[in-house]
């Protein structure tokens, strides 16, 4: 018998599997069983009303999506109305991922937000779809520690601190959430690209930049996973191309306490049921008890060990 | 259209035999691991798909379609599934068949597809056509690869006691397709085409409103080109009566979940204001006054 269940501070999940913000919604309750999945993360909504980007949304990469949706949110009303709930029927905790044009909004959207229902808060500070060229907050340390200061005056909840990955220093930005007082981070949103039809010479996504998802993705973003554990004391959740146990175990031993499928939800919505299995089998096979003694167990090369004794 | 109904063409199935924590009666959508039967060439452009499914998958209704786990072909490795309407359902055979233009990634993976092989069929998804109670005439028009999306439809609405008249439009009378199918059903099918003129707009408008005059319609439906929308729109105001356009878009999810196959709607027939909606799960058919032509 398996141990699957790890801890997010105070948070327990009865495995480390959840979805990406924005590779899910109601319609999954169709098809496969929630309450198997370890946390449930919805949506990125905004305080208010937005449509999202023009048409077309999405360009298919090699092994790869180039997505640029711009975050359409129905607002804070109809997610307590509705999704709390829709939600409450099933027993994972909700976590809401909110996004705001201020630092003040974050806060004041955080507070709206804290009912019974919502066990916490992501702050979506890394969406690589909205206005100024992809810019966002979690570019900013500052603006990052900002937003998670002002989510965490406004709310009891735990926050966790969805980070860009169109950074120089992931670290710089992990510490500054950090120091906010984030309870998590979830390394990484989308990677900030563009793809240009040479047909029709117009660019992909009518938004000309898009977030690059998919399996593609996950060295780069594993990368960064692991250097934001690295810079931390913190849980790190790993988010990036993750569609089989194989990847999610990989980020397990990079640092993270836990991992989010996002685009492999689309290709197959079996994707994250079948990493928690596999992920029990490959503790079985190996001998482990409990899944979190693989978190943060890389080992590093003899020859590196050797290195750092003999000042090679 | 608010006292209309969806179309069941039979009752939902069994719930899956899997663990499901008492949510098993919820599941009405799978990845449907479905045995081509066959898979042949039609004309020179199109092939018919026919795929043995499991239950799950037959419940399908009229304008449904599947996200199909397109495999790998050549150079071609389509990364995200393709959305494809259904073109007949045989419960009773347990079979479900598409009719597709080999023209892309996804479809030169499909038309590789060998009788035995498996395919991954995701559905069914999506709002279906919505058939008024009491119908007793619809019209369905249709012009190539369409055909495929209104044939079920077709063969719905015939077993609900209503007259179905067929518009099926082509470049030449060689590329009709399912006009006999359509006919076996029990369809009045009348083919155009651009060969002889027959298939213009305005001679196509003229045979609707002919058509009205015999038995009046209680549904136009298209699906597909812009020209046939922007004239259901026409007749749909001119006859008062209702209309629906069954669309299709590049899509991520296919579940309502990625808001990427989003197309701008009427909030209501008339309505200047306009609301993003997703084709996936809010349609893939719509009423044809609040869709509007890019």
């Amino acid at each position: 018998m398996v141990d699957m269940s790890v801890s997010i501070g105070k948070l327990t999940l009865q495995n480390p599997v959840m979805p990406g913000s924005g590779t899910f919604a109601e319609g999954m309750a169709k098809v496969i069983d929630l309450n198997r999945l370890g946390a449930i993360v919805t949506k990125t909504i905004t305080s208010d009303l937005r449509e999202g980007n023009t048409p077309p949304r999405v360009a298919e990469l090699r092994n790869s999506t180039l997505f640029s949706i711009g975050i359409p949110s129905k607002g804070p009303e109809h997610y307590l109305e509705e999704l709390v709930p829709f939600y409450r029927n099933y027993t994972p905790p909700l976590v809401a991922s909110i996004s705001a044009n201020t630092v003040e909004e974050f806060g004041e959207l955080a507070a709206r937000l804290s009912v019974p229902g919502v066990a916490a808060i992501e702050a979506n500070i890394s969406c690589p779809n909205l206005k100024k060229d992809g810019q966002a907050f979690g570019m900013d340390p500052q603006a990052t520690e900002a937003v998670i200061k002002a989510m965490k005056r406004n709310t009891d909840l735990q926050v966790w601190a969805k980070l860009s990955p169109n950074v120089g220093s992931i670290a710089v930005i992990a510490r500054a959430a950090e120091q906010g007082g984030a309870d998590a981070l979830v390394s990484s949103n989308a990677i900030l690209a563009m793809a240009i039809d040479i047909e029709s010479h117009q660019p992909k996504v009518a938004n000309l930049m898009g977030g690059i998802t998919g399996s593609a993705t996950k060295p780069i973003l594993l990368r960064m996973a692991y250097q934001a554990a690295q810079a931390v004391s913190i849980p790190v959740i790993g988010c990036g191309g993750i569609a089989t146990a194989e990847d999610a175990i990989e980020y397990l031993l990079a640092g993270c306490t836990a991992v989010q499928v996002g685009t492999a939800n689309f290709i197959s919505t079996s994707a994250m049921p079948r990493v928690i299995d596999d992920l029990q089998a490959y503790c079985v096979r190996r001998g482990i008890t409990r899944i979190r003694d693989l978190v943060g167990a890389m080992k590093v090369h003899e020859a590196k060990l050797l290195e750092a004794r003999a000042g090679l | 259209m608010t006292n209309s109904v969806p179309i069941p063409l039979q009752p939902a199935p069994s719930t899956p035999a899997s663990s499901c924590g008492g949510h098993c009666a919820d599941f009405t959508i799978a990845e449907n691991l479905c045995q081509v039967l066959s898979n042949e060439w039609v004309n020179a452009e199109y092939k018919h798909l026919v795929l043995k499914a499991p239950p799950i998958a037959l419940a399908v209704l009229p304008g449904q379609f599947f996200h199909l786990n397109c495999p790998p072909s050549g150079n071609d490795v389509p990364y995200l599934r393709r959305p494809m309407s259904l073109y007949r359902v045989s419960p009773q055979d347990c079979t479900i068949e598409f009719l597709y233009k080999v023209q892309g990634a996804g479809t030169r993976g499909l038309a590789t597809l060998e009788p035995g092989a498996t395919l991954d069929a995701f559905g069914p998804v999506g709002q279906g056509f919505t058939l008024p109670p009491q119908a007793r005439h619809v019209l369905v028009l249709a012009r190539g690869v369409g055909l495929a999306t209104m044939a079920p439809l077709a063969q719905h609405a015939v077993q609900r006691g209503a007259r179905v008249t067929a518009i099926l439009s082509a470049r030449s009378p060689a590329l009709v397709m399912s006009e006999q199918y359509l006919r076996s059903v029990g369809a009045d099918v009348i083919v155009v085409h651009d060969q002889d003129g027959s298939s213009d707009i305005a001679h196509i408008e003229k045979l609707v409103r002919e058509r009205h005059a015999q038995l009046p319609f209680d549904l136009l439906t298209t699906c597909g080109s812009n020209r046939f929308l922007l004239a259901l729109q026409r007749l749909g105001q001119e006859l008062d009566v209702p209309a629906q356009v069954a669309l299709e878009q590049l899509m991520g999810c296919a579940l309502g979940m990625c808001f990427a196959c989003v197309r701008p709607f009427r909030k209501s027939p008339g309505s200047e204001t306009m609301s993003y909606r997703r084709v996936c799960w809010d349609g893939p058919v719509f009423d044809a006054q609040e869709t509007v032509t890019w």
